[in-house]
């Protein structure tokens, strides 16, 4: 029997809500328990399973999203979010609860000997609507996604029910799912292991992580106390009361700091949180930052190792892997919620075009391929900053050492201490991508598979506020009307289900403010959306997937390439893959 | 001295022309040994390395550099 804690989760600043169980017995009585069926199940309501259920509801795919817990992640965790992020966030309607809880920034710092070595700007682009980061604790991310799954009557929120074996058969998938009032067998079409960096049901499927394990391990303390520093990241390096190591501080909300140091390679985790091993070391730290003797408070502890992770494919018959499931990403980069968001939004889209009957179940084959090649890069780049953070080596380390000490008056160094983000992966060699379009004309603008550049329309108004959660066809047009075989060919697509929706982005003066057969019109006031896009004439356009990411893109469109860039993004038969390799 | 200014102050074209005459070489030996020497057995190392890296900036070609680490790595 399961018996998942009740006691709420200790916290100085988080007020922990203990959810009550879903029972089986609950279930009306015709319905047998033992034969209960759904289209999709997804297991743990982390944040990228709860994104994954919520971008799944928006095509009208229903899905039980069973949580072994009560409550939500304990201890704050992931803190810190990017654009990218808050874009899919808004699609799935919590980007506003997080901007109005959470604290922006863009700047990042290097200290070396009391000096700051080197100052990182993230850029803040007029046309965007999010800064670069954001910082929130986990907990309230959680919250927000959850209240907005429980509000949605086609996500059934199953807390207290632990999935405890997995087997697949006949085209479904049969599940064994533990509860405070015993077991039951749940069986379904498609199965989204969102389970986390312990995943039981990688481990039950045998599936192994490729990929480097580095030897740092750090602790990860949330204390509340008052500092007069902005909200930037702050990375001091060999300081004095930990030579040769690293110490990161970031601001959360609520008056609370993250300090998240490495460990002397001999120590062990257990020693290392004992209170007084951790009150020595952050009042070490307060004191070399000046702030010594500031009284403070702690909230949560926590020892990590940096590793760089991942399966080889995400998806296995009718189970599908996301999140942390799939891989483990060092945390510096913030890479670790960031990328499972990616990961929710592009495996949904697809998804819900199969279970909807509009696309081929190949169509998955791409998800696995896009997000581990994006997984792959993340690796190969966080490597390079682990390296610098946690050196490996007698080698790296005085590479690592020589770049602090010519720091110190040698400015060229400084891009060494860059903190490489996490950032959207560009699907260059996706099979989605067309292969008949336009993409190599354009000299402007975002290409194949690229997530879009934001457009600012006007004050509060951007162009990401307008598309997501369909194909969107921008057709950049000064007519008064879509031509006639363009609108055949999107009733035609829409009639094979393929969700689909046209926006026409015209000049203040074009013929019209409301371009017919156009679903939206968006006016280009000052002539810079189409200038940012690449756009020099009327009659070009831009194909972006649900997931927001280009698939086509044409100079000048015509019913028979649209129809052939759609079949390519919904089939996943590689052609355009095939293409490109030329 | 004069002569290792002349080599950074020429970064693209020096990078493939330079050889450093005689004498500018027995300037930077004697140099080097003396500075070796005033690192001290801890800080050798370190100083060699930022000299490495200081180096590589001035010569302005990653790959120049690969081909000295690999001349330096020879029979050690
Ligand atoms: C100590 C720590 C500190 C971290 N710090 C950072 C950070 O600073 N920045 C950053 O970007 N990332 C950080 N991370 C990583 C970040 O928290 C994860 O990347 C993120 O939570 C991944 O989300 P997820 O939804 O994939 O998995 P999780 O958030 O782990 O969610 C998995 C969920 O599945 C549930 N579950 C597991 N097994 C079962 C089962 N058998 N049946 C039902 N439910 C199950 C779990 O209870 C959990 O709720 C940290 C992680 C840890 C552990």
């Amino acid at each position: 029997m399961h018996t998942p804690s009740r006691t709420p989760r200790h916290s100085i600043y988080y007020d922990y809500q203990v959810h009550a169980p879903w029972l089986p017995s609950a279930r009306s009585p015709e319905v047998a328990p033992a034969a209960q069926r759904a289209a999709v199940v997804i297991v743990g309501a982390g944040p990228v399973g709860l994104t994954t259920a919520l971008e799944l509801a928006r095509y009208g795919v229903r899905s039980v999203l069973l949580e072994s817990e009560l409550q939500v992640s304990e201890g704050s965790r992931a803190i810190v979010f990017t654009r990218r992020s808050m874009e899919i966030l808004q699609q799935v309607g919590v980007a506003t609860r997080v901007s109005e809880n959470g604290l922006p920034w863009r700047f990042g710092n290097s200290f070396f000997r009391g000096q700051r070595v080197y100052r990182m700007e993230g850029l803040h682009d007029p046309d965007d609507r999010f800064w670069p980061m954001i910082n929130l604790q986990q907990q309230y991310l959680e919250e927000y996604l959850m209240a907005a799954a429980l509000a949605n009557p086609l996500i059934e929120v199953r807390w207290g029910n632990k999935l405890t074996a997995v087997r697949q058969t006949g085209g479904m998938a049969q599940i064994e799912v533990d509860t405070p009032e015993g077991p039951y067998r749940l069986d379904t079409h498609w199965l989204v292991a969102a389970d986390g960096a312990r995943s039981g049901i990688r481990a039950a499927m045998n599936l192994k992580l490729e990929g480097d394990s580095y030897e740092g391990r750090f602790v990860i303390a949330d204390i509340r106390i008052d500092l007069p520093f902005p909200t930037e990241r702050r990375a001091y390096f060999d300081p004095d009361w930990n030579p040769e190591n690293t110490v990161l501080m970031h601001r959360e909300p609520r008056g609370i700091w993250r300090i998240d140091y490495q460990l002397p390679a001999n120590e062990s985790a257990e020693d290392a949180l004992r209170p007084a091993s951790l009150k020595a070391r952050i009042d070490a730290q307060l004191a070399m930052i000046g702030h010594g003797g500031t009284p403070w408070q702690m909230d949560w502890s926590s020892v990590y190792s940096a590793r760089a992770l991942t399966l080889a494919e995400y998806v296995h018959g009718r189970v599908m892997f996301v999140g942390d499931a799939a891989h483990l990403l060092p945390i510096f980069g913030v890479r670790g919620a960031n990328t499972g968001f990616q990961d929710a939004q592009a495996l949904a889209w697809r998804l819900a075009l199969v279970v909807n009957g509009a696309a081929p179940a190949t169509l998955l084959a791409s998800y696995s391929s896009e997000r581990v090649g994006a997984a792959r890069e993340i690796i190969a780049e966080a490597g390079k900053s682990t390296r610098f953070m946690a050196p490996p080596s007698r080698g790296f380390r005085l590479l690592r050492d020589a770049v602090l000490s010519l720091s110190l008056s040698e400015p060229f160094v400084g891009p060494l201490y860059h903190w490489r983000t996490s950032r959207p992966h560009e699907y260059t060699q996706s099979p989605l991508n067309s292969a008949g379009d336009d993409n190599a004309l354009f000299k402007q603008g975002p290409g194949h598979g690229a997530p879009p550049q934001n457009i600012r329309l006007g004050p509060d108004d951007f162009l990401l506020d307008h598309v997501g959660g369909r194909f969107d066809l921008l057709y950049f047009t000064r007519d008064a009307a879509l031509p006639s075989a363009l609108v055949r060919e999107v009733s035609r697509a829409r009639q094979r289900g393929v969700p689909l929706a046209v926006t026409a982005v015209t000049p203040p003066d074009g013929a019209a403010r409301s371009v017919a057969g156009a679903d939206q019109t968006l006016v280009d006031s000052d002539g810079h959306f189409a200038q940012r896009y690449g756009i020099e004439a009327g009659g070009g356009a831009y194909l972006l997937r649900p997931d927001q990411h280009i698939c086509a893109r044409w100079v000048t469109l015509d019913a028979t390439r649209l129809r052939a860039a759609l079949n390519a993004a919904t089939q996943g038969t590689g052609k355009g893959s095939a293409e490109e390799a030329e | 001295m004069n002569q290792g200014t002349n080599m950074s102050g020429d970064q693209q074209r020096g990078a493939t022309a330079g050889t450093l005459p005689i004498e500018g070489l027995e300037a930077v030996y004697d140099r080097l040994a003396e500075a070796i020497d005033r690192a001290g057995p801890e800080k050798a190392e370190l100083f060699l390395v930022k000299l490495a890296l200081l180096n590589a900036n001035a010569l302005g070609d990653a790959t120049r550099v690969a081909a000295h680490i690999d001349a330096a790595l020879r029979d050690l």
